[in-house]
């Protein structure tokens, strides 16, 4: 189902199938161009599938951002292994929702793009791993994934064209850093969720030591259309480099929060101010969290700019994995901060000591400064011990943990200065008048 | 250990779907899908899992000390969970929980007396953009007031 009203401004191109009766059936999807671009595929050779992949720009859509053509292109074909695609649907980066509305309202979509992407590498076996919290996605995934066998969408012989592919889910148990594609891989083994050094990278030993094709959800519920339409239209949606859509999960402090499918490149302040409907009850805009908790916060002035990849590294910030949070003027960003890192304290793995430790000794510090306990010399401090994170550790969990704190103690040091000596969180009466 | 027909065929699923010689996949899935059934996680059943995925028994045991979905004591019958993360918190997903520890007599982790409810602090969910969200066992409720929450936790009284 739904859980928001769409908007005029959406170009649907993944979710054109959101609201159509039975958007999860096979019928409505055979019905609705799906496995056109299967039936396209299997004439194609696996060079010019990968080239058409190449040819859209579309950019990795869990949040790294890298070249999904040329991620596929990494995978050694003709090595004797197996080798197997997986896909990431352990959806949990602070902000991010979108995942779960293509498993729920588009199964076949996913199934399609994996099949493609299956062919692209010659690899026979997926699996999608899913995050715990999501046991109703599981059971609608394994309900497509039955009608798919039924159907001979999946198993031997797919359609009569001779290839074989299985599917199945795996379910995660509560780990952020599973979502970290060596994590995961370790996750799927049957092990801890700890990252692994790179390189190798999982396109040439991945799951069970083979060569994996690693993707996000919405990156393989993208191949459809890419295949279906052709990769210069897909890339044509976007400025260059940063091809199609993306589903953009509005949040926070807005009259009309919802996950939203726009243009990559979509200016941000027409995201807050058209799409979701401006600030709630008439406050001002005081700070945006661009693409999930780990990317540079922007300030209000910093906002009109174009949602690209490119774009926001431009501007020291990310794209990330969609998840926009709004905020207003009476958001207390000591507290944001403060919350922010107790998350990633808490989901640290311990497996580097400058992540394991560095998170909670800051966490410890904002927990202080919060309650009035800071000290001037803190806020420099809080600065210089992110920093001292960054690049230090084998996963990018320590880096996202540190990089919003960065912006936050630069871009707000009056918020910080304001708890200073002992005063009380300037902020608290407000947030008490608006719950009341 | 006995199951239930229905998890022993999933376990049976389990134990074929990965590559020949790597049953060792199956330890999480197998250890959260028993939990639904056996209400927390046992030495005998890392034993059992142990067993049954051909590892040591402490291969399993430090499995469960990572993931947090894994417990090693029962949680209540229904197990409360209030997202507090940003989303969630900055439409109140703070005083939610505050709310729901008042409402229940328990903080963090801990059951009700009579074993009918558990409460926990929870990392994001995914469900951000319809905040602030609680998830009652695998049910997810969106836009929850404290109110909203006060009724539903008087239906799951009436339903026990």
């Amino acid at each position: 189902m739904l859980y928001n009203e769409p908007s005029p401004l959406e170009v649907k191109i993944l979710t054109k199938r959101f609201g159509l009766a039975n958007s999860e059936s096979l019928d409505t999807y055979l019905a609705t161009d799906g496995y056109k671009a299967f039936r396209k595929a299997v004439e194609m050779t696996p060079e010019q599938i990968i080239e058409e992949v190449k040819t859209s720009a579309l950019r990795g859509r869990g949040g790294a951002g890298f070249p999904t053509g040329m991620k596929w292109s990494f995978v050694p074909r003709t090595s004797p292994k197996p080798k197997y695609v997986i896909i990431n649907a352990d959806e949990s980066e602070p902000g991010t929702c979108k995942d779960r509305l293509l498993m729920e309202n588009d199964p076949h979509q996913l199934i399609e793009g994996i099949l493609i992407g299956g062919r692209a590498v010659d690899s026979h076996k997926g699996y999608i791993y899913i995050r715990g919290e999501y046991r109703y996605l599981i059971e609608a995934m394994d309900r497509a994934i039955a009608e798919s066998y039924s159907r001979g969408y999946l198993g031997k012989n797919i359609q009569g064209t001779g290839f074989d592919f299985d599917l199945y889910t795996h379910t995660g148990a509560g780990a952020y850093e599973c979502g970290e594609e060596t994590a995961l891989l370790d996750s799927i083994e049957g092990k801890r969720g700890i990252p692994r050094m790179k390189p190798p990278f999982p396109a040439v030993v991945g799951a069970w030591q083979s060569p994996t094709l690693l993707s996000n959800v919405e990156t393989f519920s993208a191949i459809p259309a890419i295949i279906r339409d052709g990769g210069a239209a897909f890339a044509a949606l976007g400025p260059p480099k940063n091809g199609g859509t993306r589903l953009v999960c509005l949040s926070g402090h807005i009259n009309k929060p919802g996950v939203y499918e726009l243009p990559v490149g979509f200016n941000l302040r027409r995201m807050i101010y058209e799409v979701g409907g401006g600030m709630r009850n008439g406050k001002k805009l005081k700070a945006v969290v661009p693409g999930g908790s780990s990317c540079p916060i922007l300030k209000a002035d910093e906002c009109d700019i174009a949602m690209d990849f490119d774009s926001l590294t431009k501007a020291k910030s990310m794209l990330g994995s969609g998840g926009t949070v709004v905020l207003d003027e009476e958001t207390c960003m000591v507290k944001f901060a403060q919350r922010i890192m107790k998350f990633y304290a808490h989901e640290s793995c311990g497996w580097c000591i400058p992540c394991r430790e560095g998170t909670t000794w800051l966490k410890k510090m904002l927990d202080r400064f919060h309650s009035g306990g800071g000290q001037k010399s803190d806020i420099p401090l809080i600065g210089e011990l992110s920093k001292n994170m960054l690049g230090r550790t084998f996963c990018a969990l320590g880096d996202a943990a540190a990089m919003p704190t960065i912006s936050i103690v630069e871009k707000f040091p009056e918020d910080f200065e304001a708890h200073l000596n002992g005063k009380p969180c300037p902020y608290q009466h407000s947030a008490e008048m608006a719950m009341a | 250990m006995t199951f239930s027909p229905e998890l022993e065929a999933k376990f049976a699923k389990l134990l074929e779907i990965y590559p020949a010689g790597r049953t060792r996949s199956a330890i999480v899935p197998m250890l959260l899908y028993a939990q639904d059934e056996v209400e927390h996680i046992s030495a005998e059943l890392i034993e059992e899992v142990a067993r049954r995925c051909q590892v040591q028994p402490l291969q399993v045991d430090e499995v469960v000390g990572y993931y947090s979905m894994l417990h090693r004591k029962p949680l209540g019958k229904c197990h409360v969970q209030v997202c507090t993360n940003i989303s969630c918190l900055i439409l109140g997903g703070d005083e939610l929980y505050e709310h729901a520890s008042k409402a229940l007599g328990i903080g963090h982790k801990e059951v009700t007396a009579d074993g009918q409810f558990s409460l926990e602090e929870v990392e994001c969910m995914g469900a951000c953009s319809w905040a602030p969200a609680v998830q009652l066992n695998y049910d997810f409720h969106h836009h929850v007031t404290p109110e909203k929450l006060d009724q539903l936790l008087a239906e799951v009284r009436k339903a026990h």
